[in-house]
């Protein structure tokens, strides 16, 4: 790890002003950024702690229905949360998908979402890597790509976004409260993370030293409690990153559905947004043709980046399997296995 | 520039002047404070076997910053037995067998005894496995350490109230 210099900071605007200094990085849990410092991949000059700024810690009823989550609300906190359950079922069940209970327990919100590729090669300091050095080529291509992108990536980076909170907030239309030395401003989660283009380096909408204060769903989003769900495919049942996943919400009028929320994780380097798939189930009769048709149309654009054509298939199945599951209706518990396609069947 | 931070470790406060602020909680704990007891295993998050308590919950060690946790309390492995008597979940790991090589144990036993304070996993062996997810043991003493989890949990039952994670109005 690179010598730094250690600023605690006590309130937004002493971080912020820290924050906004070259080379500085804003420390959460850790769990991220000291992995990459331990590895080399991030080297930063300056820690700025942002872990006792007061009141970040809170999960927030706004009057209209909306529900603000402080940027260093726990990942355990917030999936445990009786009423943030029950109100975002979805979302709660991608967190305990993520990582391990030690991991959530430290993470926090705001760095579930900052947290960075996975790549094996962006965590190689010795192959190329457009992110962690612009310009230096992309490894990864034509290298080993099953878990790499299959929607939205460029000829210089085909990683993902390792986020299984982020998927269930792009489907529900979050928000990100972001502040500055400019002062506040909001930015849509779908909007939040860039594709990688010619500029993989440039992974999100945040300006040096901003810094994200909360993360916030609007008052319709608790209206897909009823049928709401997380599906994870992954290498190994628990402890795993997603390979696909999908955060699949319905807001249904009897046997019809009224609205459908589709985002894909594990596909692209943000979390994929469904949108025209979404608006084809919309006032539509729940059936599996029309899921399959929905399928199709989410993954309409997908082209393998290397050797992962099965993802496109198994994203569509993941589809498929998650809007007849959320059709049925939450369930009362999160799974034992939390977003396991493969809760209930039997384990030997 | 030293930083002088203070831990209550296993109930006694120390004070230790960090010379460098990149020492994570780990090597205090290890190097510093003597108390090896907890392992490193992969040193990045991903084996489990640096789980200690910080401030009553289960976290990996070996990705905390010590210098980010000054005035925090710290339970390890060597801080669960009262009075020359077994924690409860540490006698459950010598009955069950819960172990071969030891490596993973310590990490294993302080995880355990934190999934049991959250109260999600109750005693069905499904949520235990689960909730024990993020500690690996290359031993694969798996089968016996489910079963000392289940057996603590009953021992220590009423410690940790009605198993949560609730997703309806109607349902608990
Ligand atoms: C072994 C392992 C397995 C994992 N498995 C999964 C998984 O399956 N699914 C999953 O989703 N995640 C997984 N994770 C990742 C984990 O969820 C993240 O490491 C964690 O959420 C990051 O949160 P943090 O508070 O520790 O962030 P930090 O590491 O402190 O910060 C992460 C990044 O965000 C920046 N940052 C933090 N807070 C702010 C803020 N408020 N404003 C601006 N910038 C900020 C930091 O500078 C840093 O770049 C895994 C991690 C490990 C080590
Ligand atoms: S895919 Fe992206 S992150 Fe991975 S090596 Fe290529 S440029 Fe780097
Ligand atoms: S040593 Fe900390 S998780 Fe492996
Ligand atoms: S007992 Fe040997 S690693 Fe678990």
């Amino acid at each position: 790890m690179n010598r730094f210099d250690y600023v605690r900071a006590g309130s937004v605007a002493e971080a912020i002003a820290a924050g906004a200094e070259p080379g500085a990085a804003y420390l959460a849990a850790g769990t991220n950024l000291v992995d990459l410092m331990k590895g080399g991949i991030a080297r930063p000059e300056r820690i700025v702690d942002i872990t006792r700024l007061p009141d970040l810690d809170r999960i927030e009823r706004l009057p209209d229905g909306a529900t603000r989550i402080g940027a260093l609300v726990r990942n355990s906190d917030l999936a445990h949360d009786p009423d943030f359950a029950r109100s975002y079922p979805a979302v709660a069940e991608a967190l305990l998908a993520g990582a391990s209970a030690q991991l959530r327990n430290a993470a926090t919100a705001a760095g579930n979402v900052l947290q960075r590729t996975r790549c094996q090669y962006f965590y190689d300091v010795a192959s190329a890597c457009n992110k962690r050095a612009p310009g230096s080529g992309c490894e990864a291509i034509g290298g080993v790509t099953r878990a790499h992108a299959v929607l939205g990536w460029s000829a210089h980076c085909i990683a993902t976004n390792p986020s299984d909170f982020a998927v269930p907030l792009a489907a529900l239309d979050a928000v990100v409260e972001i502040e500055g030395s400019a002062g506040r401003r909001e930015v849509a989660l779908e909007a939040f993370h860039r594709l990688p283009g010619d500029a993989p380096e440039r992974e999100t909408a945040l300006e040096a030293g901003e810094l994200v204060v909360a993360l916030r769903l609007p008052p319709e989003a608790a209206g897909f409690a009823a049928h709401a769900r997380y599906l994870k495919v992954r290498e190994r049942t628990s402890y795993a990153f997603a390979l696909v996943s999908a955060a699949v919400a319905l807001r249904m009028e009897g046997s019809r559905i009224a609205e459908a929320r589709i985002a894909l994780g594990g596909v692209a380097l943000k979390p994929w947004r469904c949108r025209e798939a979404e608006a084809a189930l919309a006032d539509r009769e729940a059936t599996p043709e029309a899921f399959r048709a929905t399928a199709e149309a989410a993954l309409a654009g997908a082209e393998p980046s290397g050797d992962n054509a099965f993802k496109i298939e198994l994203a569509r199945r993941i589809v498929v399997r998650g809007l007849t599951l959320a059709r049925a209706g939450t369930p009362e518990r999160v799974p034992a296995l939390p977003a396991s396609p493969f809760a209930g069947a039997h384990h030997a | 520039m030293s930083i002088p931070i203070t831990l209550t470790v296993n109930g006694i406060p120390r004070t230790v002047a960090l010379e460098d602020p990149r020492v994570t909680l780990l090597d205090l704990l290890r190097e510093r404070l003597d108390l090896t007891g907890s392992k490193k295993g992969c040193d990045r998050g991903q084996c489990g076997a640096c789980t200690v308590l910080l401030d009553g919950r289960r976290v990996n060690a070996c990705l905390a910053l010590a210098v980010s946790h000054d005035g925090a309390h710290v339970t390890t492995i060597e801080g669960l037995a009262r009075d020359g008597e077994l924690h409860p979940v540490q006698a459950a790991f010598i009955a069950h067998d819960g172990f071969q090589c030891g490596f993973c144990t310590p990490g294993q036993i302080v995880s355990a005894v934190g999934l049991i304070q959250e109260g999600q996993a109750g005693d069905d062996p499904e949520r235990i496995r689960e909730g024990m997810s993020g500690n690996l043991c290359r031993c694969g003493a798996y089968a016996g350490i489910t079963e000392a989890v289940a057996t603590a949990h009953a021992a220590m039952a009423g410690a940790s109230g009605l198993p949560g994670g609730y997703l309806r109005e109607d349902a608990a």
